[in-house]
């Protein structure tokens, strides 16, 4: 018993010590085409001068776990590294079919099926990983769907910082206030990653939960 | 009973409820392959009950594993409502995150759908509505 709680002692001081030396695993989560590359990509691009991934208007492009290392972020004179984790797109539902309509052919439809089924699962099994997640909603979409609700679920029961982001508020139907009002227990910041509006604020929370790890 | 005009390409599927009784004593692998098997029959399941935040991403896990290997399986629909019963359904919903994640809530009810069959689980202030694929 005592060298149980000895061991457990010494397992916690050197797990927090090697913690508090690696870079903070910042991941970014949600539906797919909400913008988690784009978002990503703005942030990389400001303190890195690279950008993550690609974008594209065509669902699942990010189709693997893309990261970018040593991130260092400065922010009203902090500063911050973090390894960027982007993955790809959250869904129940996956069908070649909806990738024809985007003038692809059927055999790299059904490719890019196959694909993004993997990178569901593969983003799923990241989630352990995460020191904070960044949920990326696309502000003129409903957010009552059950796939935010379940990561959301998962990320509270694993006790990982959650910030909620309400990206395209740039677009005439967006509305932040509406996944404000589905998340009231949660911040909620509305940002445009394509023309890198109110980033402030997005950096402004990411600190302050960096604080809650 | 949906009249067959209404249902467009459809060719048939059922509604099937299933009680948590049904589910309780199953472990989390059990629970998902019961359901999911119930969803390949090409039926609607209205669940009593919800299943645990982990159990949820084990089924997203499991389905998309499945639309690699099941031929004609695009995916699910997965909805789940929840409440006391006193309150309206945005209400509960406005309720937020907490209340959806505990699992095991007999006042709920989970709906999964077959996405060939479900195109889409929409919720508004007002209603929940199955949008079928036509």
């Amino acid at each position: 018993m005592v060298i149980k709680v000895v061991k457990n002692f010494f397992t916690r001081i050197f797990s927090n010590m090697f913690k508090s030396r690696r870079d903070i695993r910042l991941g970014f989560y949600g539906p797919p085409n909400a913008g988690k590359t784009s978002l990503a990509n703005r942030i990389c691009k400001d303190f890195t001068g690279e950008e993550i991934g690609t974008v594209s208007k065509i669902p699942h492009e990010t189709r693997t776990i893309q990261f970018k290392e040593k991130v260092e972020i400065e922010f009203k004179g902090k500063k911050m590294v973090f390894k960027m984790v982007d993955t790809p797109g959250i869904t129940t539902r996956i069908d070649y079919e909806d990738f024809l309509k985007y003038r692809m052919k059927k055999k790299d439809a059904k490719k890019r099926a196959k694909e993004a089924t993997q990178g569901v699962i593969e983003s799923i099994k990241w989630l352990d990983d995460m020191d904070i997640v960044v949920i990326v909603l696309d502000a003129t979409e409903n957010p009552y769907n059950q796939v935010n609700i379940t990561i959301i679920g998962n990320l509270v029961a694993r006790k990982i910082p959650v910030l909620i982001v309400a990206n395209k508020i740039d677009k005439n139907r967006a509305d932040a206030k509406k996944i404000e009002a589905a998340f009231p227990e949660y911040d909620v910041v509305g940002i445009s990653a394509k023309y890198g509006k109110n980033l402030e604020e997005f950096y402004e929370s990411v600190f302050k939960l960096s604080k809650k790890i | 009973m949906v009249k067959k005009s209404n249902l467009g390409k459809i060719k048939g599927f059922s509604i099937q409820f299933l009680p948590y009784s049904e589910i309780r004593d199953l472990g989390s692998s059990e629970r998902i392959r019961k359901i999911l098997k119930i969803v390949l029959e090409n039926n609607i399941l209205i669940l009593q009950g919800k299943l645990k935040s982990e159990e949820e991403t084990r089924l997203i896990e499991d389905t998309m594993a499945m639309v690699d290997h099941v031929k004609n399986f695009r995916g699910i629909e997965l909805a789940v409502i929840s409440g006391n019963g006193s309150e309206g359904v945005w209400n509960k919903m406005k309720k937020g995150v907490a209340n959806a994640i505990v699992g095991g809530d007999l006042g709920a009810v989970t709906i999964v759908g077959p996405a060939t069959i479900v195109k889409e689980i929409k919720r508004n202030p007002k209603k929940i509505e199955l949008m079928l694929n036509k």
